[in-house]
């Protein structure tokens, strides 16, 4: 890039002269100091008139921007808020809002809200604040309804946030307060106007900040010298839980599959790179024993098989049509589909953005290969 | 994060092993010439790279392991999830771009520059839409600030569990950030009188919101769009991200898109579920901000341990507090007992990493290092039975309590806790 570049046709930088608008009262930019200090003894005159100049002169245009217009701020404002302030029309109930769940929530977050795995916990936890190991869960903690509007709204379903209409948010809002016995009635209909009728459990248990609850110099010196009843002891060690990862990349036991199985193109090593990049994959695909159908289908046995062929899963359209037309997925054409999934299949409701490394689609297609 | 160290079949303790042995070697007059002085090692005799093999560069092969890491076991998913910076690989005071550590709750946007767009709406007497270049025309700072996760050391609360202090204090990073006061955004749209908070919001998948006072907002808040001299990196944020200096983190929001002024509070998940501290009583702080007087000791440290064997010993850590700069750090080599003042060494700026020393000769017995800091504001790092005795065990946020490193006879160091 630079080597093209003739260094005496570059235009010299013009000084900077613009003193920060009056009225900076913290400001200890780095400007005002650089700009103040740097000119020659010659160009400080004519420096600071200027500079005086524009310190009498009112502040700077106030030009910059333009103004958002209503359908922009109506397409980005989606806060709600404790008040309501926010919540648009429509509505929902728990009954309407259950299928959506089943579909959409429940592989990650289990079908009672339960969470599969370690993802998170949505329900139960009531009364348990102040034991040994607390549950916080919308039910036992969460202080405003609005809050779970607001977030399945914005972010959920993970990796396929804001893909939900206003009243499908109503719909799971409902079902997740019903399943957390904030809402009795599986046909109660949660709208703008009924939101004011929840009350969650543990609003009250919220307090303000309370420090300095620890010592300050207020409180006076901390010791210097013999500050503990004689030596003292290890009480802890961390090592004894044994739990900081390795620096070195370990092979994860229970993972490491079939791999003396395999056909004999299979490459081990490239499969074990490309469990790294399954990684980019896993918050929507699972594989092997267990796995069950997520925001994206279980990926079992996908190599060499037909598209849009697992059980239960609701392809797109795209993906519907693919699979009617034969498309096979191989080495070719998943190469293709992961590299710009949206380019390769218009409509494909995969919503991840490619990956753009060969050799990173060729490792994780070689990783898929193990799971039958 | 291939180690070449490591590949050439040398663990670290057989390393370890030998500098001890050389170390030893150094009290011995006569010793063997040194092979590193007498054989003409390669790169002496053949030319290396020309200008252009890394056009942008990268650190030394040998340093292949200053690397940020994550621990598997915490979370579900890599793409909600946190890694740590290297703290024991680094020196002074800033954290180069690459080793900033990271915490994302939709993964790493890519945000096209040209495609973004900071929109103020809300309390604001005209609504405004800037684009990259229009913030660009502000006046510009530069500030140092350090950033660090209210959940950092989050993992030590029931008592001591990781052995490094990247995993036990890496969620923090400080770095220059170049960009626009807050302040000078809000009065272009003009802030109306009655508004009392701003929400900041992101453009990723998570859309992050957090509640913001509007004091904060006009005093030290920036909008930035550099670190360190260059872009923000992608998993800070590029192309923006505004800066709440001191406070949490989780309200430094990244890949920033858009602020409401409002005039109460939004109560989002971020501040409600996540970054509220559960005490004893079942009771939970809300907007605990500041982030409090804190250090930690980054060389010895298990991740640091020493190899040199008794003598001259170089101590070394960080220090920093979110309510000013870092008047004194004091250490003590023997659990809490006693304590002498460290050396503050290289510039403090308010709300940044301040870096500390103290020298000793190590007599090669154990030692069981801390230390303490105390801040412009007359704050005292809390030891950690001090901080459980006000906040219980299941705060999970806030912890900045005294850290201890156990040093043993061979050097090697643990993370424990002492009583
Ligand atoms: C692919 C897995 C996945 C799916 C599917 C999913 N979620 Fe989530 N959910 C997550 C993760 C991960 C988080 C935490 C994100 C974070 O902290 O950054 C989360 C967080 C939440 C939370 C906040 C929990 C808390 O205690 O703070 C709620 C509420 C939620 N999800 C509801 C839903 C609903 C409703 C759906 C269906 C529309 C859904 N999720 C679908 C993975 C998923
Ligand atoms: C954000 C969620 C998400 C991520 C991340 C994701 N996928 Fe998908 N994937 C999907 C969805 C949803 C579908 C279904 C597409 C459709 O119906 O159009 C899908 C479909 C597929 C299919 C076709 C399956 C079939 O039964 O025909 C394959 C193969 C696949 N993904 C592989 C991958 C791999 C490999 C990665 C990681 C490199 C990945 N996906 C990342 C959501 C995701």
């Amino acid at each position: 890039m630079l080597k093209s570049v003739d260094l005496s046709l570059l235009p010299l930088p013009a000084a900077p002269l613009l003193p920060l608008p009056p009225g900076e009262g913290r400001g200890e930019g780095i400007a005002t100091r650089t700009t103040l200090t740097r000119p020659s003894s010659k160009a400080r005159g004519l420096f600071t008139a200027l500079a005086t100049l524009l310190l009498t002169t009112p502040a700077l245009a106030n030009d910059l921007g333009r103004p958002a217009t209503p359908a922009e701020i109506a397409a980005w404002d989606i806060d709600i808020r404790p008040d309501g302030q926010g919540l648009p029309e429509g509505g929902g109930t728990p009954a309407d809002g259950e299928p959506i769940y089943n579909d959409r929530c429940a592989s990650c977050h289990g079908v009672f809200g339960e969470g599969e795995g370690r993802w998170p916990v949505l329900t139960g936890g009531d009364g348990t604040l102040q034991d040994d190991r607390p549950v916080k869960t919308i039910g036992s903690y969460w202080p405003y309804a609005s809050t779970v509007w607001d977030y399945i709204h914005r972010a959920m379903p993970f990796g396929d946030a804001q893909s939900l209409s206003d009243d499908e948010v109503y719909a799971l809002t409902a079902y997740v307060l019903y399943m957390n016995d904030i809402i009795d009635d599986e046909d109660f209909e949660l709208t703008r106007e009924t939101f004011g009728e929840i009350e969650m459990p543990n609003e009250g248990g919220f307090i303000a900040d309370e420090r300095p609850d620890t010592m300050t110099l207020a409180k006076g010196e901390p010791c210097m010298s013999d500050c503990t009843d004689g030596p003292v002891k290890i009480t802890m060690r961390a090592a004894v839980l044994d739990v900081t990862p390795q620096t070195e990349a370990t092979t994860d036991e229970g993972e490491t599959v079939m791999v003396a199985a395999a056909a004999p193109a299979f490459d081990a090593g490239l499969a074990e790179k490309g469990k790294k990049v399954f990684k980019k994959c896993g918050a929507c695909h699972q594989v092997g024993e267990k796995a069950k159908n997520r925001t994206g289908p279980l990926l079992n046995g996908v190599i060499g098989k037909e598209a849009g062929a697992v059980e239960k899963f609701r392809y797109s359209k795209a993906m519907k049509k693919a699979a009617a037309e034969g498309l096979i997925w191989n080495a070719e054409t998943l190469g293709w589909y992961l590299e710009a999934p949206r380019t390769y299949m218009k409509g494909t409701k995969m919503s991840f953005k490619g990956l753009s490394d060969e050799d990173d689609r060729a490792a994780v297609i070689e990783y898929l290969k193990q799971f039958e | 994060m291939t180690d070449p160290l490591s590949k050439s079949g040398l663990s670290r303790r057989s390393l370890l092993t030998t500098a001890v042995a050389g170390s030893a070697a150094l009290t011995v007059p006569a010793r063997a010439n040194d092979p590193a002085i007498t054989e003409l090692q390669p790169w002496m005799q053949s030319l290396g790279d020309g200008v252009d093999a890394r056009p942008y560069g990268t650190p030394s092969p040998y340093e292949a392991d200053a690397v940020r890491r994550d621990v598997p076991w915490l979370t579900a998913d890599p793409i909600s999830s946190v890694n740590f910076t290297p703290l024991h690989k680094l020196e002074g005071i800033i954290t180069p771009n690459g080793l900033c550590f990271e915490r994302h709750h939709g993964g790493v946007a890519e945000v096209d520059p040209a495609k973004h767009r900071l929109m103020i709406n809300g309390l604001v007497d005209k609504p405004l839409v800037f684009t990259m270049e229009d913030l660009k025309r502000f006046p510009r700072e530069n500030h140092v600030y350090f950033l660090e996760c209210a959940a950092n050391s989050g993992m030590e609360w029931r008592g001591a569990q990781l052995n490094g202090c990247q995993f036990t204090h890496g969620m923090v990073h400080c770095v220059v950030y170049t960009g626009v006061k807050l302040k000078h955004i809000l009065e272009e749209a003009g802030v109306k009188t009655n508004a009392k908070w701003i929400m900041p919001e992101g453009a990723d998948a998570s859309a992050m919101t957090r509640s913001i006072p509007i004091e904060k907002a006009l005093d030290d808040c920036m909008v930035a769009f550099a670190m360190n001299g260059e872009a923000l990196r992608p998993e800070q944020g590029y192309p923006l991200r505004i800066v709440v200096p001191g406070w949490e983190g989780n309200m430094w929001v990244k890949w920033l898109r858009r602020i409401e002024v409002g005039d109460e509070p939004w109560h989002h998940r971020e501040e409600t579920s996540k970054y509220t501290d559960l005490l004893a009583s079942g009771k939970a702080r809300r907007f605990t901000w500041e982030m409090d007087v804190k250090s930690v000791i980054t060389s010895p440290s298990p991740q640091a341990p020493i190899t040199h064997g008794k003598g001259r010993t170089v101590l070394s850590g960080l220090a920093w507090s979110g309510r000013g700069t870092i008047d004194r750090v004091d250490v003590s080599l023997d659990g809490g007992s006693n304590w002498t003042t460290a050396r503050v060494d290289g510039p403090s700026h308010t709300k940044a990493l301040h870096r500390f020393y103290h020298e000793f000769d190590w007599d090669g017995e154990p030692l069981l290092l801390q230390s303490r800091a105390i801040d412009s504001e007359g704050w005292v790092q809390p030891t950690k039975n001090a901080l459980r005795d006000v906040r219980g065990t299941e705060s999970i946020y806030h912890n900045n309590s005294i850290q201890t490193w156990y040093v043993q006879k061979d050097g090697e160091v643990e993370n424990v806790e002492v009583g």
